[in-house]
């Protein structure tokens, strides 16, 4: 019946007690908190992942072929690693072999990279991606050109040095100045800019515009790769369906280039951005699954103090407890009064949390480049969680409070 | 016997006590009529106290019946006391008993919200008591911005805006001077001219004397039940 009333002497029991109901809060607060923060962040890493991390790094609708996979989300054993280093290469051999009896329509490129030191005038960029590749990749990684034009498959038959840079790098080597037809120089030997491909941003915070593409056999190729070896090759499907039909022609195509008998396991690896997130996969998958556990510690413990808190608050009102009887409340009036008062304690507390998770989520929003981004139902869930949580911890002191002999009560200091 | 707001019969109130049992009321039997101003007096242990609480139905007798306005109230459950306490008995407490953080007008709605009364006409209600009690410019002060006198016309307030049938009233002016003692039996004393039934339990002769009913009480039996000729 007074139920306004029980909220509102609860919020002013907050208000003059701040520092007390803070530290009492601090359960509920800290649970409600964890839950909003880290789904925010898995959230916002899925979106990330996927959108983002997968797709720029390997393509769409992209697979590729490689000795080992070239990327690990999840832990690599050493056992593992080691087997995959006794794995034969891709050779120039295999990716012809594929590329020529593949039926699926695709497009593939070989493809090698080493980080290199490159230089123009007196200005030397280090730690650059050097590609070795084919005309394709471009098409692949849909990567654009702003000016100039990308080397030919003629340029790459015939290992022309000619090199098309990366947004970021043209603009460290040639601030100011018209890169096209310049010469970069590479371990000694010039190669000529006939391109620079379009902006791509960051990934990670990790510009993604410092690289330069050359043909795959070019002469700086024996610095990046073993002469007759690629890292991989990478085939492009036109649908997701497609490329999984082009995945297993792939697999098929090889081990019989191979001679692998059906007992044998495949000693290559075919790798999609879908596969690339395996392991954030079952990162999110654990994260996910240990949450609600954490969570229901912080709740169970908070809970724990707030009906400490009421049964102090039951002690120290037994006087009020006692008038109110004697004026004609009933058990279940006082049951409710204390229990809406925990209730709303405990309810202000995950409003706190609330905020708190939201704020560590733009906190990590700003530091990283992760975009955590707050999932609604998380707050709700939070909130909601926040008030069950005060109802049932206010119902043993509530209860106490309703069975007090009202002439005891009153005689209570 | 419509007339008679108080009729106990025979009661009995024990404790137990370290194993044994004390018998604070050992049969005692008294009406109060409507309108009627009686002072209960006795020393300390005569059961005095015992006798309020079982007539404030804050407690039930061992033995013996109680009937409160034609009602048998000596067999009911706590919460069946609790609405009769909130319908048929105002209290006055010797320590006034406000809730300290509410205000004056929301500790006089108090037994309305109990009742059920909806919030406009509890206000009214609360603003009409206040008034009567002379406390119209005081509403919103709490009880720790008042005199000892305006907290206990506070209380009468409050006691009286259920309209009950018995005003009882525990040492009104156990916790006052004599100036606002007088002054807290002149409101008595106005409330029983305009109809109500007041109760005052007290062992100050002064006090009782306003009343025009004498009971004492001795060992937990009626000793004596005068008139007061002194009485207005």
């Amino acid at each position: 019946m007074p139920i306004f009333e029980a909220v509102r002497m609860a919020l002013r029991t907050i208000v003059t007690q701040k520092l007390k109901s803070f530290f009492s809060l601090l359960g509920v607060l800290i649970g409600v908190t964890f839950l909003i923060a880290v789904v925010s962040i898995v959230e916002g890493m899925n979106v990330y992942m996927e959108d983002q991390f997968a797709n720029r790094l390997i393509g769409l609708n992209t697979f590729t072929l490689r000795r080992n996979p070239g990327i690990n989300t999840g832990n690599v054993t050493e056992e593992e690693w080691r087997s995959w280093m006794r794995r034969p290469r891709i050779t120039y051999g295999d990716a012809e072999y594929v590329a020529e009896r593949i039926q699926t329509p695709v497009v593939t490129a070989q493809f090698c990279s080493d980080r290199m030191t490159l230089s123009y005038g007196g200005k030397q960029a280090k730690d650059i991606e050097l590609m070795g590749t084919e005309p394709t990749y471009f098409e692949i990684k849909s990567i654009g050109i702003a000016t100039g034009r990308i080397f030919t498959p003629q340029e790459v038959k015939a290992g022309v040095p000619v090199l098309v840079l990366g947004w970021e790098l043209a603009e460290k080597l040639f601030a100011g100045l018209d890169p096209l037809g310049r010469d970069v120089v590479i371990q000694g030997l010039p190669y000529r800019v006939v391109g620079v491909a379009e902006k791509r941003g960051s990934l990670f915070g990790i510009s993604l515009d410092k690289f330069a593409v050359m043909p795959f056999r070019a002469p700086a190729r024996r610095f990046i790769c073993p002469l007759g070896v690629l890292d991989e090759l990478q085939i492009k499907a036109a649908n997701p369906g497609m490329m999984q039909v082009a995945m297993a022609e792939t697999e098929a195509i090889m081990r019989t280039r191979r001679g692998l008998r059906p007992t044998q396991e495949s000693n290559f690896n075919l790798q999609s951005a879908e596969g690339a997130l395996e392991g954030w996969k079952k990162i999110s998958t654990v994260l996910l699954t240990v949450l609600p556990g954490l969570v229901a510690i912080s709740l169970v413990v908070g809970g724990i103090v707030i009906m400490n808190i009421m049964l102090m608050a039951v002690t120290e009102r037994t006087r009020e407890i006692g008038i109110r009887k004697a004026l004609g409340a009933k058990r279940r009036d006082i049951l409710a009064q204390f229990v809406v008062e925990s209730a709303t304690l405990s309810t202000v507390g995950a409003a706190f949390g609330v905020g708190a998770g939201i704020g560590l989520a733009f906190v990590v929003r700003a530091l990283t480049p992760l975009p955590a981004a707050v999932a609604p139902w998380s707050v709700f869930v939070g909130v909601g969680l926040g008030m069950i949580v005060g109802i049932i911890a206010g119902v043993y002191p509530a209860s106490r409070a309703s069975r007090l002999d009202p002439i005891q009560a009153l005689r209570a200091e | 016997m419509s007339d008679r707001v108080i009729h106990v019969e025979e009661l009995v109130r024990e404790y137990p006590m370290g194993g044994e049992k004390v018998l604070a009321l050992r049969g005692l039997t008294l009406s109060i009529r409507r309108n009627e101003y009686v002072a209960i007096m006795g020393p300390s242990g005569s059961g005095k106290s015992t006798l309020m609480n079982l007539l404030g139905c804050l407690d039930t007798p061992s033995g013996g019946d109680y009937w409160l306005n034609g009602q048998e109230v000596s067999r009911l459950t706590d919460d069946a006391l609790a609405r009769v306490r909130n319908k048929e008995i105002g209290f006055v407490f010797q320590t006034f008993n406000l809730l300290p953080r509410a205000s004056a007008l929301h500790n006089v709605e108090l037994p309305l919200v109990y009742a059920g009364v909806g919030s406009r006409e509890r206000r009214e209600r609360a603003v009409r008591a206040l008034t009567r009690v002379g406390l119209q410019n005081r509403m919103h002060h709490r009880p720790n911005e008042l005199s000892g006198g305006q907290r206990q016309r506070v209380a009468i307030a409050r006691a009286l805006v259920n309209e009950p049938s018995l005003l009882l009233a525990d040492e009104p002016t156990g916790n006052l001077d004599s100036t606002t003692s007088e002054e807290i039996m002149r409101v008595f004393s106005e409330l029983h001219a305009q109809g109500q039934t007041i109760v005052v339990v007290t062992h100050e002769p002064s006090i009782a004397a306003h009343a025009e009913r004498v009971v004492v009480l001795r060992d937990g039996k009626l000793d004596s039940d005068t008139r007061n000729r002194a009485a207005a």
